[in-house]
């Protein structure tokens, strides 16, 4: 019943919640990767790459959040697979509540997962000598940005939870993920990449969304970008949001 | 009076696995029904069907009148299911597992409903405590307390003591009792006939896709010939029952 989705919901964030409280080193196994390319990045081979910026760190921060999101949103695949293979789904979906908050749960949690683990990276990188001279409606736009790729990201992540046959399958889609946004500008300008490379690089969506992030943070102009980063989060949020939800009505079922 | 979980003619297949072939099947409001049948029977399949859960390929099947494929959600109000493995949240404690289906039931004060849930099943010393911590007939019985919350007037509890001790076993069948004693109707299923014989206002045996016969105790071991009776000198025990039904030779024992 309908009536319910949102009381619903909140009961169930509040389980899902408890959970992250009870086992923080699930958050904290998501955070060793961005934070350790970071130092490397930074200290190891930021002094051979020319980034056409005077720090490199800031250069490297907008990419090392969305890498934070990448490692982060396999966790949902985890727990969303745990609970259906102890039951617990199927003891909610035979309850008198909303079907579709179950995963709206899971989607909510991982949400403020990420955000936490958003906001160390960014505290890491201040450390590091990150500086942003952004206004607030700037940082708002970073904020919204980053929101709406962690929601479009952990629906996706949601399709292998609800589907994997082990628990390493539900956390193995996430690599190709990770992989993004190496072949992206989040580490080295794409202009030195060779053609085919490049030409991969410089059109997917993780490079158009870090690139205004890097220009939000600069104060400089994000022209349509800011409008072709909107379209790739919403456009995946639609389409796996729509996937996950058939999947979860017919899958589970089964 | 509608029954409390009226079955007709009801059919189910996986791929080419016919695993209901039109079960038929009425259960009175108030009553212990036991579900008795082998591995495979198609126990778990009937009652996810009766449960919302899966759909039926065709026949009837309601709960006190609500048809389960197109009135869901007022069935899901009616119903609730302890599946065949325990679906319990291990990183929450007992109690918080209780509040959560309490919350999840839409019902006022879940704590006191969550307290008063553990004191009735013996389990207020544990309630503090993480369910992983806890035994497997522990958390059955949790299982089970969380099926009664908020009062559900039919509860489906398929193959409630498999993988239990006998001590164990015990304490889920007194729950179980505790439960029909409101006037709640039971249906739960079981390969263990001691267990049918224990609880059960009436037995249901599914066999080859098919409820074969369904009656009380007395009235199953009325099929079986006189007889034998009086060679073996007491009333056939149900195991002879459901043997002789399904037409399992055990031979000479
Ligand atoms: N999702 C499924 N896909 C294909 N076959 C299935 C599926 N679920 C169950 N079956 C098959 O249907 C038959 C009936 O299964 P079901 O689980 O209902 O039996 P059961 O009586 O509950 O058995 P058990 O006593 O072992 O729990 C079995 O042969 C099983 O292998
Ligand atoms: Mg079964």
């Amino acid at each position: 019943m309908t009536t319910h989705f949102f009381s619903d919901t909140a009961v169930l964030l509040g389980r899902s919640l408890r959970h992250i409280a009870r086992s923080p080193d699930t958050i904290i196994s998501t955070l060793l990767m961005p934070i350790a390319m970071m130092l490397l990045f930074v200290y190891v081979f930021g002094g051979a790459i020319r980034s056409g910026t005077e720090s490199y760190v800031s250069y490297l921060l907008p990419g090392i959040l969305v890498l934070t999101i990448a490692s982060g949103i396999s966790y949902t695949a985890f727990r969303l697979f745990l609970d259906i293979q102890g039951g617990i789904v199927e003891r909610f979906r035979s309850m008198p509540i909303a079907r579709s908050s179950v995963l709206w749960a899971h989607v909510l949690t991982s949400l403020v997962a990420n955000l936490l683990s958003l906001g160390v990276v960014l505290l890491v990188g201040l450390a590091m000598g990150f500086r942003s001279g952004a206004g607030p409606l700037a940082w708002l736009a970073v904020l919204g940005i980053l929101v709406l790729l962690t929601l479009a990201l952990t629906w996706v992540a949601v399709i292998p939870g609800l589907t994997a046959k082990s628990v390493d399958g539900a956390s193995a889609f996430a690599y190709p993920l990770i992989f993004l946004p190496f072949i992206s500008s989040a580490f080295v300008p794409t202009d030195t990449m060779p053609g085919p490379v490049r030409a991969f690089a410089e059109h997917q969506p993780v490079t158009t969304i870090i690139d205004v992030l890097r220009r939000l943070f600069a104060e400089q102009p994000v022209g349509s970008d800011i409008w072709a980063a909107l379209a790739w989060c919403l456009g995946i949020l639609a389409v796996a949001y729509v996937v996950a939800v058939r999947t979860y009505r017919g899958a589970v079922s089964a | 009076m509608t029954s409390a979980i009226h079955v007709r003619d009801l059919r189910k297949s996986y791929g080419e696995l016919d695993v209901l072939r039109g079960v038929d099947l009425d259960i009175a409001q108030g009553s212990i029904v036991a579900l008795l049948g082998s591995n495979g029977a198609g126990k778990t399949t009937l009652v996810r069907i009766l449960s919302t859960l899966l759909p039926a390929d065709s026949g009837e099947a309601s709960i006190h009148g609500l048809d389960v494929a197109t009135a869901g959600p007022q069935v899901r109000a009616t119903i609730s299911l302890t599946g065949q493995f325990a679906a319990v949240d291990e990183v929450l404690t007992g109690r918080e597992n209780l509040v959560l289906v309490a919350q999840l039931r839409h019902l006022a004060e879940p704590g006191r409903i969550a307290d008063e849930v553990l004191a009735r099943f013996s389990l207020t010393d544990a309630g503090q405590r993480r369910v992983s911590t806890w035994s497997g007939g522990m958390r059955r019985r949790l299982d089970i307390a969380m099926s009664l919350i908020g009062e559900p007037r039919v509860i489906f509890l398929d193959e409630p003591t498999t993988g239990l001790d006998p001590q164990a076993r015990i304490e889920v069948w007194q729950a179980v009792k505790e439960v029909a004693s409101r006037g709640t109707t039971v249906l739960l299923t079981t390969q263990y006939l001691d267990e049918a014989e224990q609880l059960a206002d009436r037995i249901a045996i599914l066999h080859e896709g098919r409820i074969l016969v369904d009656g009380t105790l007395a009235e199953l071991q009325d099929l079986l010939p006189p007889a034998e009776v009086e060679y073996v000198q007491k009333q056939p025990s149900l195991e002879d029952v459901f043997l002789a039904v399904i037409g399992t030779d055990r031979g000479a024992a």
